[in-house]
């Protein structure tokens, strides 16, 4: 129970307080049965247009707490506040990309692509016309006429982002989008979310399993731990975005902060 | 100690005979049936059809044939051209059924014709046995030998068709002769499947042995429903068609339990 | 299967079993088989002959009407038993008993409810077909990918727009519940029109019996046979070219 503490940078690294909070979690819990703890008091603060990473073993609830400020699960007691209100569902402010994609095998490229603006009543001309253009920004340029099963998982996921990207929401909630696409194409979307980041003002959530990913993509580190998952330590990497992708994962300041999470970690995993 | 480990604790105690009655779901069960008696009793009463007796009735019905031993006599001389009928096309099923998966030139000799029996209406032959068999025991036998045979025989050439490759080539790759990937590998991989397809051919079985009986001669449980019709006796038919169907689904019911416990035991609580 | 370097194809054995059967008729070894040119020239009688257009069109008729019922009533049970459990608790039993209970045996009850006509056959298809259907749909709604519906959620999608997204997710399933039900329900509407004997294709058998035409039965099970293997094969490729979507389903 020593790890109640929160929003408390590692030794000697100061946090930097968040300025423009544009999520912001209040005492929140969840509760699945009357047993099962996921989520226990949990309380942060997301700067707007950062990008924050949820890390943790599994079973620490980061999933959870992404799909609770979703709107897709309601917290069992806390709230959560989005541009300073309330909310308790899903909202055009924010898009979820999922871990396995969630696209409509059915439908095309360019249909997933414009499904969330089509819920949202756009006319088809115009929401083709968005889905279109953000289907060449992921880099799926001719693929509109496609169908999901006819793709690799990276391009899948290249059409869940743009999903996400179509809508203009401010808040991009990522699960785990990289996990289930193989390490060479995870390695680029990388560099291309970086990418995006510069061009697309948007705050990011970013839930991910990955210490290397959580270090080479985030602003911040929110680090979880399991059962019951709570925020067991804050980390800014602070890694130099000058340094060259490839150059990076050879910095001396990346390898460390790997290292300290991982020593972190290690004793909630089996 | 956290939450989790006192859920653990609670899981690895022994529940109480009530707890596990409530796990395995049977009050849904009763409330099923309960649900289906009163349907049947509010239909009869609405009065829809003088020929459909009222649940009540018909379980009266079921008693006394139970009480004064008809159901059983009859039960006992449906069962024979089932079990000798269900026996061959076991025999012979599963035995072509790993012949044709082991070996493609008896696959390409004897494969369409299973094909063809699994998606025909086998039961039009029926009257056709007939006429060469009589309306004895060896009719019926065929019948349910039509019926059930196909089900088996595709099931089981499925299961050592679907057999992991891998595992095949694991065997090859330690020096397996073809004898050990088939004893060792193959048919221990392929069993789960062709238990399932058993059940499916005893399930066809019960079918055609009730068919034969209605269709050939009445005997048996046939004859009871026959008889019970035609003396406008309603109750009595609709307990006899109750008791067989019940009777099925029962066996059916074991057979999965049996494969259950054989094959799946994750699946096992 | 290949011989000496050259491909056979697959049902290419057929023609095999006909010499057979053939050489079996001709010498009388098996007094089921009468020979197969025999019954080929049968055959010709029996299409040609009035009874036998009439026998087709009540079958037709009766195997359509059961179906349709079977597809109307069946995919929004399985439907309600796929979104709710208490649904699905209370009905699944008797969904799966009557899945693998010999049908058969219900038959003199529809006689005697519905007569000795059309009906009773109508209600045998429909009894031999909707419970997989029922099944199959239930399975597909149950496998809808929740992230799907989360996907859909998170847009602020209306009920409506999830119903679409959950029936378009469980078409595979529920159209293989339809091929297995239309398979199931010729085997009804022949059990039926045998059990009924007094109509339609049954009326034909008995009469075929009860004058030992031996070839003109086995001309009638063929052309039954050929239409239920056609049949079955149609709806599989219809299958297969929806199937481009469930790709990616596992």
């Amino acid at each position: 129970m020593q790890l109640s503490m929160t929003a408390t940078a590692g030794p000697g690294v100061p946090v930097a307080p968040v300025r423009e909070p544009i999520v912001e979690v209040r005492n929140v819990s969840k509760l699945y049965g009357n047993t099962v703890v996921a989520l226990q008091d949990i309380d942060l603060s997301f700067e707007k247009g950062h990008l924050t990473s949820l890390l943790g073993p599994s079973g620490c609830g980061k999933t959870t707490l992404l799909k609770i400020v979703a709107g897709l699960l309601q917290p069992s007691s806390g709230e959560i506040r989005v541009k300073g209100k309330p909310v308790n569902g899903p909202g055009a402010e924010r898009a979820f990309v999922f871990q396995d994609f969630a696209l409509m095998p059915w439908a095309s490229v360019l249909e997933n692509a414009a499904y969330g603006l089509k819920v949202q009543g756009i006319a088809k001309s115009e929401r083709e016309d968005r889905a279109r253009h953000y289907i060449g920004e992921v880099g799926l340029h001719g693929f509109e006429k496609k169908y999901p099963h006819e793709l690799s998982g990276g391009m899948r996921q290249r059409v869940g982002l743009a999903r996400a990207l179509a809508v203009d929401a401010d808040i991009l909630l990522m699960d785990e989008p990289f996990s289930a696409v193989d390490e060479q194409t995870r390695r680029k979307f990388q560099e291309d979310l970086m990418r995006l980041r510069e061009v697309e003002n948007k705050t990011f959530l970013f839930v991910t399993h990955s210490i290397e990913e959580a270090v080479y993509v985030s602003d911040r580190i929110v680090l979880l731990s399991p059962r019951p998952g709570r925020v067991s330590e804050i980390i800014d990497p602070q890694i130099s975005r000058e340094i060259s992708p490839d150059d990076l994962r050879r910095d001396e300041n990346y390898l460390d902060t790997v290292e300290r999470i991982w020593t972190g970690i290690k004793k909630y995993v089996e | 100690m956290t939450s989790m480990d006192i859920h653990r604790m609670r899981n690895t105690a022994d529940p109480g005979l009530f707890t596990r009655a409530l796990r395995s779901g049977l009050p849904w069960k009763i409330a099923s049936v309960a649900l289906f008696a009163l349907i049947w009793q509010l239909t009869a009463m609405s009065g829809f059809n003088f020929a459909f007796p009222s649940f009540t009735a018909m379980i009266a019905a079921l008693w006394e044939m139970l009480a004064d031993g008809s159901l059983i006599a009859a039960f006992l001389r449906t069962m024979e051209p089932l079990v000798i009928g269900l026996v061959f096309s076991i025999v012979v099923g599963v035995g072509s059924g790993i012949a044709m998966g082991l070996r493609s030139d008896v696959e390409w000799i004897t494969l369409p014709i299973f094909i063809t029996m699994q998606a025909a209406p086998m039961a039009a032959l029926i009257p056709l046995v007939t006429f060469v068999y009589g309306i004895g025991l060896a009719s019926k036998v065929v019948a349910v030998v039509m019926l059930s045979l196909p089900v088996i025989a595709m099931n089981s050439y499925k299961a050592v068709r679907n057999v992991s490759p891998s595992l095949v080539d694991m065997c090859r790759s330690y020096t397996g002769t073809r004898r050990q990937q088939i004893t060792q590998i193959i048919l221990p991989a392929a069993s789960p499947m062709m238990f399932a397809g058993l059940r499916l051919g005893v399930a066809e079985g019960f079918s055609g042995a009730v068919l034969a009986e209605l269709l050939i001669t009445p005997t048996g449980v046939g004859d009871l429903i026959t008889y019970h019709r035609s003396i406008a006796n309603f109750a009595h038919m609709y307990a006899t068609i109750v008791a067989i169907v019940l009777f099925a689904i029962i066996v059916v019911g074991l057979l999965q339990w049996v494969e259950a416990r054989l094959f799946r035991p994750e699946r096992r609580e | 299967m290949t011989l000496y370097g050259h491909h056979v194809p697959k049902m290419a054995s057929l023609i095999v079993w006909v010499i057979l059967w053939e050489i079996v008729g001709r010498f009388g070894l098996v007094m089921l088989f009468p020979p197969f040119t025999e019954v080929i020239a049968a055959m010709g009688e029996v299409v040609t002959s009035r009874s036998f257009a009439e026998a087709i069109r009540i079958t037709v008729i009766s195997y359509l009407l059961g179906l349709a019922l079977a597809l109307v009533l069946g995919i929004p049970l399985g439907f309600l038993m796929g979104l709710s459990r208490t649904a699905d608790k209370l009905l699944n039993m008797w969904v799966n008993t009557f899945l693998s209970a010999p049908l058969s045996a219900l038959v003199p009850v529809f006689m005697i409810l519905f007569g000795l006509g059309t009906p009773t056959v109508v209600v045998t298809v429909f009894m031999f077909a909707v419970w997989i259907i029922v099944l199959d749909t239930r399975a597909g709604v149950r496998h809808v990918a929740p992230s799907l519906l989360e996907m859909s959620r998170s847009f602020g999608a209306s009920w409506s727009e999830l119903f679409k997204i959950i029936f378009l997710a469980a078409l595979p399933e529920i159209l293989a519940g339809i091929r297995l039900g239309m398979i199931r329900g010729v085997k009804g509407v022949v059990i039926g029109q045998l059990l009924v004997s007094i109509i339609g294709v049954g009326a034909l058998f008995s009469l075929y019996q009860q004058n030992f035409q031996m070839a003109h039965f086995w001309a009638l099970v063929l052309l039954l046979f050929a239409c239920a293997l056609s049949l079955a094969e149609l709806v599989a490729r219809l299958e297969k070219r929806i199937q481009y979507y469930a790709g990616e389903r596992n």
